[in-house]
């Protein structure tokens, strides 16, 4: 089960010092406030999970289904809607309508998953999607297959391309979660968290932060 | 940087320096380092010719050479770190590159810098 999480929007990088003189790297994210838009409960749903919602989405933007959920808990339109799967008693907590913001889940030096769409790179290679190294000499006649990935298979045995085999093929543009990293400042006021390190994602993509997965909590 | 939102822009510039005085290329200047010795702090200073800049809002840096017994020796120091204590400039030369990187070619007589003449810097 995934841990608490939040919606923002990755604005850019830039970097600041540490207080002991270090450069950080700094991935600035508009990080809420979130309203909650649902709760999904096991009696209702099947699963437990909070529908959030962030950013203001001008009114005729919307979908009417949506303008009808956001009417109903009296918020303005959104336009990023995301679930996020927490346990029973964690969902709990939380009411429809409730805002939230990033400091009230997170402290500075939180370890942190960030989640986004990475940016598209188009139908690439096998050289710069799987790091292959193409052709090692472009001597012995070799001629039109500097960038090839060579063999993809056996022969008879099995007579079939391995599954998984690594080729060419859309790169980018997925979803990618980046994990263990770290929550370098909050600014409570602006709603903005300073990511040490990059996100997934272009300038204006949506993310999710939430707590590190493969990390325990003191909580 | 044209591109950079807001945002981003201002929280890299809350961390600027103001306080440094403003050398040039071609100036001799001595660099005061804070340098971290297991729990005491000390600072030592780097002394040379600044050779470039590297303009880039709060990442930008700047280079600066000296000869250490005999061995030329460069250092990029981010111009807005608080490791730098303070920056005192020496002699300020007169150049006309930008970025001299010619000097790590020459040595000795060859490498030094004419002194930027009086009347200029009033002028």
């Amino acid at each position: 089960m995934s841990k608490m999480a939040i919606l923002g929007k990755k604005l850019g990088m830039t970097q600041i010092f540490s207080t002991d003189g270090n450069r950080v790297p700094v991935t600035v994210v508009e990080a809420g406030p979130c309203v909650v838009l649902a709760i999904r409960t096991p009696e209702l749903n099947g699963y437990s999970a909070l529908q959030l919602a962030f950013d203001d989405q001008k009114p005729q933007r919307v979908n009417k289904p949506d303008a009808g959920q956001f009417k109903k808990i009296n918020v303005g339109p959104k336009r990023f809607i995301h679930e996020v799967r927490v346990d029973a008693e964690t969902a709990a907590k939380y009411t429809v309508g409730q805002t939230l913001s990033a400091a009230d889940l997170f402290r500075v030096g939180d370890p942190i998953d960030v989640t986004g769409i990475s940016k598209g790179k188009g139908f690439q290679g096998v050289i710069k999607r799987h790091h292959f190294v193409g052709a090692q000499t472009v001597t012995h006649g070799t001629h039109e297959y500097f960038r090839h990935g060579g063999s993809i298979g056996c022969r008879m045995t099995p007579g079939r391309v391995h599954l998984g085999k690594r080729m060419a093929g859309q790169m980018g543009n997925e979803r990618v979660t980046v994990q263990n990293l770290k929550i370098a400042a909050i600014r409570p006021e602006e709603n903005i968290v300073l990511v040490q390190g990059g996100i997934p994602g272009s300038v204006n993509a949506y993310v999710t932060i939430s707590f590190a997965a493969k990390k325990v909590l003191y909580l | 940087m044209t591109n950079m939102n807001r945002k981003v822009a201002q929280i890299g510039s809350e961390y600027l320096r103001t306080d440094l005085p403003t050398f040039r290329v071609g100036d001799t200047i001595r660099v005061h380092v804070k340098v971290k010795e297991g729990t005491r702090e000390r600072v030592q200073v780097f002394e040379g010719v600044v050779i470039a800049f590297h303009r880039a809002g709060i990442g930008s840096t700047f280079t600066v050479r000296k000869i250490s017994y005999g061995v030329g020796v460069e250092r990029v120091f981010p111009m807005h770190s608080p490791v730098i204590e303070k920056v005192e400039i020496g002699m300020q030369g007169r150049v006309r590159q930008a970025r001299l990187y010619y000097l790590r070619a020459l040595r000795g007589r060859a490498a030094r810098i004419r002194e930027k003449s009086r009347t200029l810097v009033n002028g």
